[in-house]
């Protein structure tokens, strides 16, 4: 007699890409507004962004209700955190804090892809990329998703910075100016929209910045 | 209140019907600095005196915000009503996790009440010795609560919790009725008024009282020190005295350190608390 084998998976695939890079000042997120399981679409019109603090916000692709449970969870701890200690978490303490609630779940993971972005308390761009369990590294740029494949290897010639093991040790930000990063968000999720299927029908990008947080929208295709 | 044999164990009963240990704290609330709450229909003020143990010491904390639309002012043991504190907003929280919405204040202090109602009827518990002042918003407007040690809670539409309070409770009953339809800042003034009322004589600066204000469409905050002394000034006869070294009190950092130190954000001097 085989084991027998389970004919139901506790996760989904929602599908959709994300996107962050960080710039000397400004921190730039975003991620596709389609939300997918198997070849059909469920809406068109969902966020994956969500504000977990004033100066940090983070992009996830995935199964969206292990994605959102994980975003419930960080903004309860985050409560918790500014009761003690009168102010906000920062970025790198969000960062943190993040893989540790990934990690707690190394055994039934959050089927989530995460990257995390805003300004660190010197008030420079960062960018935190994760996998489902938690592995993080402080980057200048990250993608995750369905679309990572495709937009990846063009970020990493256009913004590609020397590597962080060399001496003396390089700036992982780039050298863009915020209005050239948005851009390049732009650009890359036009053509990840083009062969990624997950990919598309509207882009919303977050800017973090001194001046606060703004929302930017554009429209993406719709096949 | 004398000693007596019956008031050793909160568990024993007098024979007149009193458990005297639960009396004992609430006497140990009484004896806590000044607190006092009023409400109008849309926004509640919280006010307490701020005693410190000596010139170099920071005061301790009485204010305690909650969730956005609750907050705490505490008299008595302060140490128990911060643990308190935390237990309300671990409620707050859970409650905004599971349903997404925040959790009614009728409810919170009832399950406050029945916490403090197991310690007085266990041998191994002492009762908590702190009075707590709950201010919140819900559905049908804004209340004020008082919880007691005993594990009674009452609400009101004004009240003052320890030493000195009945000198801010008899200002308040005469003017309590006008409360429901006062504006914002004219209750924020009133609070500051019954205050003063306790402090029986000594001048009322901001250095020495906090007040924290939660109203529809205003989330609770403790209101900074700069906001306060200039609302005290508004409406003192006699101007400020900050005097420039005559307080060397070393919490307020008032005079030439005008750098904003609200009482909020006192929370520099960590020790006293969580």
């Amino acid at each position: 007699m085989t084991k027998q084998q389970a004919n139901w998976s506790p996760y989904d695939n929602n599908g959709g890409s994300c996107v962050a890079i960080a710039g000397a000042d400004y921190c730039v997120i975003a991620a596709d507004t389609r939300m997918s399981t198997g070849y059909n679409i469920l809406t068109r019109e969902y966020s994956k962004i969500c504000k977990l603090a004033d100066k940090c916000v983070m992009a996830s692709s995935g199964f969206q209700a292990d994605v959102k449970a994980l975003q419930k969870q960080l903004a309860a701890r985050h409560l918790i955190y500014q009761h003690q200690h009168n102010k906000q978490m920062s970025c790198p303490a969000m960062a943190q804090l993040l893989s540790n609630t990934l990690y707690y779940k190394r055994f039934f993971p959050y089927y989530s892809f995460n990257v995390l972005g805003g300004l660190d308390n010197e008030g420079k761009g960062c960018v935190f990329t994760y996998d489902a369990v938690g592995s993080y590294e402080k980057v200048g740029y990250s993608s995750q998703g369905s679309g990572s494949t495709l937009i990846t290897p063009f970020l990493d010639n256009q913004l590609k910075s020397p590597s962080p093991l060399l001496l003396p040790v390089q700036d992982a930000v780039t050298p863009l100016v915020e209005a050239e990063a948005i851009d390049l968000i732009k650009t890359v999720f036009a053509s990840a929209s083009e062969r990624d299927i997950y990919t598309g029908d509207k882009l919303e990008i977050v800017v973090v910045n001194a001046d606060g947080i703004r929302r930017e929208y554009m429209e993406l295709r719709k096949d | 209140m004398f000693r007596n044999q019956y008031d050793t164990d909160v568990t024993t009963w007098s024979p007149a019907g009193r458990l005297f240990q639960v009396e004992y704290a609430m006497e140990a609330v009484k004896q806590g600095s000044a607190a006092i709450g009023l409400r109008s229909k849309t926004h509640i003020v919280l006010g307490c005196v701020n005693k410190a143990n000596s010139e170099l010491s920071s005061h301790q904390k009485k204010i305690f915000k909650v969730d956005d639309h609750i907050g705490v002012a505490i008299a008595g043991l302060t140490a128990d009503g911060r643990v308190l504190s935390r237990y309300m907003r671990n409620e707050c929280i859970n409650y905004g996790f599971t349903y997404e919405s925040p959790l009614p204040v009728g409810r919170l202090v009832v399950q406050l009440a029945d916490k403090a109602q197991v310690c007085t009827q266990r041998s191994w518990k002492r009762p908590y010795g702190v009075g707590l002042l709950v201010a919140g918003l819900d559905e049908s407007g804004a209340h004020l609560y008082y919880n007691c040690p005993s594990g009674n809670y009452f609400e009101y539409q004004a009240f003052a919790i320890g030493s000195r309070s009945q000198a801010a409770k008899t200002y308040l009953e005469r003017r309590f009725e006008n409360f429901a339809d006062s504006s914002r800042d004219d209750l924020v003034k009133d609070a500051l008024m019954a205050i003063r009322e306790t402090l029986q004589g000594e001048t009322l600066k901001s250095s020495i009282c906090t007040v924290a204000v939660v109203g529809v469409g205003e989330p609770f905050h403790i209101l900074d020190q700069e906001t306060v002394q200039q609302i005290i000034d508004a409406f003192e006869i006699v101007g400020e005295q900050e005097g420039p070294a005559a307080e060397p009190d070393a919490a307020a950092g008032q005079g030439a350190a005008a750098a904003d130190q609200g009482g909020s954000t006192d929370e520099g001097v960590a020790p006293m608390d969580i």
